[in-house]
């Protein structure tokens, strides 16, 4: 079997970068071998069919959306019955309602009132539907279908005045959604440029 | 004596710093006291026993029990539960170890923190499969079963919620008084045993270039977080036991990450799936949640490792102060950097510091415990502890912190903490 260790060694062992990856070498080699754990292997192979199934999880460049679309106005309808009792109706935050709100804020991050939300805080329209395909409503998850996640992404979007009342947002129109604070965000692990 | 500004008294050779911070010696010599008043008085153990005359030596005792439980009069001794969105999400909060009831450095797993974002999953171990896929040449799934077979490994070390400290932090502009384990309790300490992240990784053949993994749970959240490569070949763990026994419930049960020193979200529980990727996901709570807006209006992105920190934790808020005399200041610090090298005591609100005993054994990025003697004149005063660690970062006053980020921030907050003590006994959470 093809080992880690063989393969860093290969490849950075004499490289530049030894230096920096020299301690998870180590660290993998006492991970290996030292205490034997590649001696087990009891993983079973996964089909396509089930990693499909599983695979919830989508990515800024859109890798995994899946099939289906939806319109704010179809989203309007799905979130009045199932968000709203929540996020108040067009998502504006009341007293005794979950936060934060869904809507407004834009151009608050600098103030000294900053408000954030889908609209004026989060760098990727990717997030808020893969996020509420995975966890909304909170009282029946995972129960949405993808259009409506999109219809409801949507509507959310318009909502904030990102994307336009008759936009209809599918995989390929979410990827095009600017949010306004894209370069908002500063990454403080090394060597990642966000 | 470190750093006393010119201002402070001189001190005799008993004290250590100002505001009655003692060298350990003057332990010795309250010691020898204490044993010479008790031989005076002239009475044995059993003497005292007899008089006393304890109930509990004339009768039997309760019967045994498969699962020991803490004593019924140990009841107050929980973890104090904070519901943000009250009943509209009653699965969606954090429950905090009471710090100010606890002494060593394991917290026990009841009282381990919690931050859970939509319920606790009853989980069958028998239906649980853990899958690992992605940019892998052989995606696998591991059962619980198989799991267990696998060679463990065990690291003690703390986990912290990057929200933790948020009491102190810009959501709020005074000072709450609420007990220390409400200021600080979203940090516990534990053994976690498991089988390392990198063997699995390395069964399934995953791709060396790929930078990072992305986990989730199999909670109603779905909670998912992406994780650098480096750091998931590094030292983290599918941990299956806590102290010693299967994780707790709330912890994650069956299984759960633990990534010594990074900030607790990313120890994702219920640990479902880990997909190998190329780039993060940016997931809902790296990008709405553990961010953290500076004051340009920018905010900090994966931010993971949890920076030194300590707090007092007796005397603090929670308890109350018997009078004059002397105590012992007790107190927990760590850092996700490495190991504590020191913490620092002030008793006169950061004039003079001195340094405390550490106990041992210092784990690296795990819970410390820290501890000084001090003769408390009655007067008002303000104590604070800050660690230093290892590779010598150490903490900002609260001010200086503040400062930092922008309005409303909370997370990453490791502010020095400070307690004036008031001569009615009460202890104060104040902003320095
Ligand atoms: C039972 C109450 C409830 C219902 C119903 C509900 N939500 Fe939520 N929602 C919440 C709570 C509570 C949070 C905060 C969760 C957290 O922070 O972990 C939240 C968070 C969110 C967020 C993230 C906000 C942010 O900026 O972080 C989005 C987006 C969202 N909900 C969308 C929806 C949509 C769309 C629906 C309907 C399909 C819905 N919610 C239904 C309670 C609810």
């Amino acid at each position: 079997m093809f080992s880690f260790k063989e393969i860093f060694a290969d490849r950075w062992y004499t490289a530049a970068a030894a230096a920096i990856f020299g301690g998870f070498i180590l660290a993998f080699a006492s991970g290996g071998s030292q205490d034997g754990a590649q001696a087990v292997s009891l993983g079973k192979p996964l089909s396509e069919e089930v990693i499909a199934a599983a695979d919830l999880s989508i990515t800024p460049d859109g890798t995994n959306l899946p099939a289906g679309s939806g319109t704010p106005a179809q989203g309007k309808i799905v979130f009045a019955k199932k968000c709203a009792v929540c996020h108040g109706p067009e998502g504006k935050w009341r007293e005794g309602l979950a936060k934060p709100p869904l809507v407004g804020g834009i151009g608050t991050l600098k103030s000294d009132k900053p408000v954030q939300t889908v609209g004026s805080f989060w760098p990727y329209a990717t997030t808020l539907f893969d996020y509420v395909r995975r966890a909304m409503p909170l009282n029946a998850p995972l129960s949405l279908s993808d259009d409506e996640v999109y219809a409801v992404s949507a509507y959310i979007l318009s909502l904030n005045g990102i994307i336009k009342e008759n936009a209809v947002i599918d995989a390929k129109s979410l990827l095009k959604v600017e949010m306004p604070n894209r370069s908002g965000f500063v990454s403080r692990w090394p060597g990642h440029t966000h | 004596m470190r750093n006393t500004t010119p201002k402070a008294a001189p001190l005799s050779d008993e004290f250590a710093a100002g505001g009655g911070l003692l060298h350990r010696r003057a332990f010795l010599r309250s010691g020898t006291v204490l044993a010479t008043s008790m031989a005076a008085a002239g009475l044995t153990m059993r003497e005292a026993v007899a008089a006393d005359g304890p109930e509990w030596m004339t009768k039997q005792g309760a019967p045994l029990r498969p699962y020991g439980m803490p004593s019924p009069f140990e009841k107050h001794v929980e973890r104090a539960v904070l519901l943000p969105f009250g009943p509209v999400a009653d699965g969606t909060g954090v429950a905090l170890t009471p710090l100010q009831h606890l002494r060593g450095t394991i917290t026990p797993n009841g009282l381990h923190f919690e931050r859970s974002h939509n319920g606790v999953p009853q989980i069958d171990p028998a239906k649980h499969r853990f899958m690992i896929h992605g940019m892998v040449k052989n995606p696998l799934e591991f059962s619980i079963e198989s799991l267990l077979r696998y060679p463990m490994v065990s690291t003690v070390c703390f986990i912290e919620c990057a929200g933790n400290s948020f009491f102190n932090s810009n959501l709020f502009s005074k000072a709450m008084q609420v007990p220390v384990g409400h200021l600080h309790g979203l940090v516990s300490a534990a053994e976690w045993t498991g089988v390392r992240l990198s063997t699995l990784l390395e069964e399934t053949g995953a791709d060396v270039d790929a930078k990072w993994l992305l986990a989730e749970g199999a909670d109603a959240a779905g909670m998912s977080r992406s994780i650098p490569m480096e750091k998931a070949l590094d030292d983290v763990i599918v941990a299956l036991y806590q102290n010693g026994e299967r994780i707790r419930p709330e912890q994650g049960y069956p299984m759960r990450l633990v990534l010594p020193g990074y900030e607790g979200n990313m120890n994702v529980k219920w640990l479902r799936r880990i997909k190998v990727l190329n780039q993060p996901t940016y997931t809902k709570d790296e990008t709405s949640k553990y961010t953290d807006r500076r004051p340009n209006g920018k905010s900090n992105l994966f931010t993971y490792t949890m920076d030194a920190k300590s707090t007092i934790t007796h005397p603090a808020t929670g308890l109350k102060m018997q009078g004059p005399g002397v105590y012992e200041i007790s107190g927990l610090a760590w850092s996700g950097h490495g190991a504590v090298k020191r913490v620092e005591i002030s008793a006169d609100g950061g004039n003079s510091w001195a340094d405390a005993h550490l106990e041992e054994p210092v784990h690296s990025r795990s819970l410390t415990r820290f501890r000084m003697l001090w003769n408390w004149d009655g007067k008002p005063t303000t104590l604070q502890s800050r660690t230093i660690d290892e590779k010598g970062n150490t903490q900002p006053t609260r001010a200086k912190w503040s400062r930092s980020y922008g309005p409303g921030q909370l997370n990453h907050c490791n502010a020095i903490q400070s307690f004036t003590i008031n001569p009615d006994g009460s202890i104060a959470n104040v902003f320095i």
